[in-house]
């Protein structure tokens, strides 16, 4: 029941802490909860599938096939994030304003909802999949008791929950008018530690074969497998023996992300009275 | 809602169209049952590509990881998986089965 536990609440946690991010990030919009729990009820179905084809998935590119689906999954909930922190450079100060006046933010909010609600899918996809695998086969193999294992999965996905509850009501402490710098913040750490990520599978898959060498190794400080680590590894892509290659990546799509921020910032702040008439008009 | 954004779309096609490495390789079998790997101690030569094929014999999933290669790589009860190594420096490289830390246990020997 202990392992049971522990590999749910693993899994349920590096879930759970991108879902309250992205709650978090989500602040005063309206029906972002319906979204969300879309995606997350999408993922765990995505889960399931991905499940019953493991096998499958994973002899394809000649037995690479589980690194590549894994990479592509990372990148494609890097390209929804960097969609959303985009977005939110151009429009994030308006919202701030519009929050102020209640109901006039639902239209506004519609964009990086959908985005939102990808990465939200595809975190409990990737992350769930593992867990229905795991869970799978502890069931047919009868080697744990049922509901030893049943009580086990309930208490590491409650575990995994409250820990990225307090993650989201922590957040929620700052006031609105600073929470959507540090969303968005966090969002682009989140991203550049999933393209990461990706790398590590891509260079796993034999897919990149330069950059290979380790650069830095931490793991007598704080080992990537302990709680704090994992914490860490999630939200900010933290590794204690991360590959040169990965650095470079995750440098690069910190300093992509920003600039495109700040190219978009600018000029949703350069007055532009044409636009604003044509618009206003339709 | 069209998509106004198509760079994540486009980077998903690339993974797609990413051509499969194929490579003759030396390829190692290694087992598991029981929750352990059999062998345990994998003997691979320094700086040359290598590939294990992992067989799962058990009705449990593993997931082969380790953190010193950088691997994880989960495989269903009853299947098999490629876990490929890269040319390795020589020494001892740990690795584990995430999902039962207590016996699945093995190390990989570069010489």
């Amino acid at each position: 029941m202990l392992a049971t536990l522990v590999i749910v609440f693993r899994e349920v946690l590096e879930a759970g802490l991108i879902v309250g991010i992205v709650l978090a990030a989500t602040k005063g919009v309206p029906a972002r909860g319906v979204w969300v729990a879309f995606g997350v009820v999408a993922g765990l179905a995505g889960a399931c599938i991905v499940a019953a084809f493991a096998s499958e998935i994973g002899a394809l590119f000649a037995g690479s096939g589980q690194e590549l689906f894994n990479a592509c999954v990372l990148i494609l909930a890097v390209g929804m994030l960097t969609w959303h922190n985009v977005w939110m450079a151009s429009h994030g100060r308006k919202i701030a304003q519009d929050m102020k006046r209640v109901g006039s933010e639902v239209a506004s909010g519609e964009r990086p909802l959908l985005a939102l609600a990808v990465v939200c899918g595809l975190a409990v996809l990737r992350e769930g999949s593992e867990v229905v695998l795991f869970l799978y086969g502890v069931f047919a193999s009868g080697e744990t008791s049922v509901p030893g294992m049943i009580l086990g999965g309930i208490l590491g996905v409650l575990a995994g929950a409250g820990v990225s509850a307090l993650l989201y009501l922590g957040l929620l402490a700052i006031p609105t008018r600073r929470l959507f710098s540090v969303t968005s913040g966090l969002i682009t750490l989140l991203a550049a530690g999933l393209a990461a990520q990706a790398v590590a599978f891509l260079q796993q898959g034999g897919y990149v074969e330069i950059l290979t060498s380790t650069v830095w190794d931490t793991s007598w400080l704080l080992p990537e497998d302990s709680l704090a680590g994992r914490l860490l590894h999630t939200l900010i892509g933290y590794t204690d023996r991360p590959s040169a290659a990965q650095l470079v990546v995750y440098l690069f799509t910190v300093a992509l992300i920003l600039t495109l921020m700040y190219s978009q910032r600018s000029r949703a702040a350069t007055p532009r009275p044409a636009v604003a008439e044509i618009t206003s008009r339709s | 809602m069209g998509i106004r954004h198509p760079l994540p779309l486009i980077a998903f096609a690339a993974c797609l169209a990413f051509p499969a490495v194929a490579r003759a390789e030396p390829a190692i079998d290694v087992t598991i049952k029981d929750h352990r790997f059999t062998p345990a101690e994998i003997h691979v030569p320094a700086g040359k590509p290598v590939t294990l094929n992992v067989k799962n014999e058990d009705e449990t999933a593993e997931e082969f990881e380790s953190h010193d290669l950088k691997i994880e790589k989960v495989i269903a009860g009853g299947t098999s998986g490629t876990v490929r190594l890269r040319p390795l420096d020589p020494g001892k490289y740990p690795f584990i089965g995430e999902y039962h830390e207590d016996t699945a246990k093995g190390v990989i020997v570069a010489e």
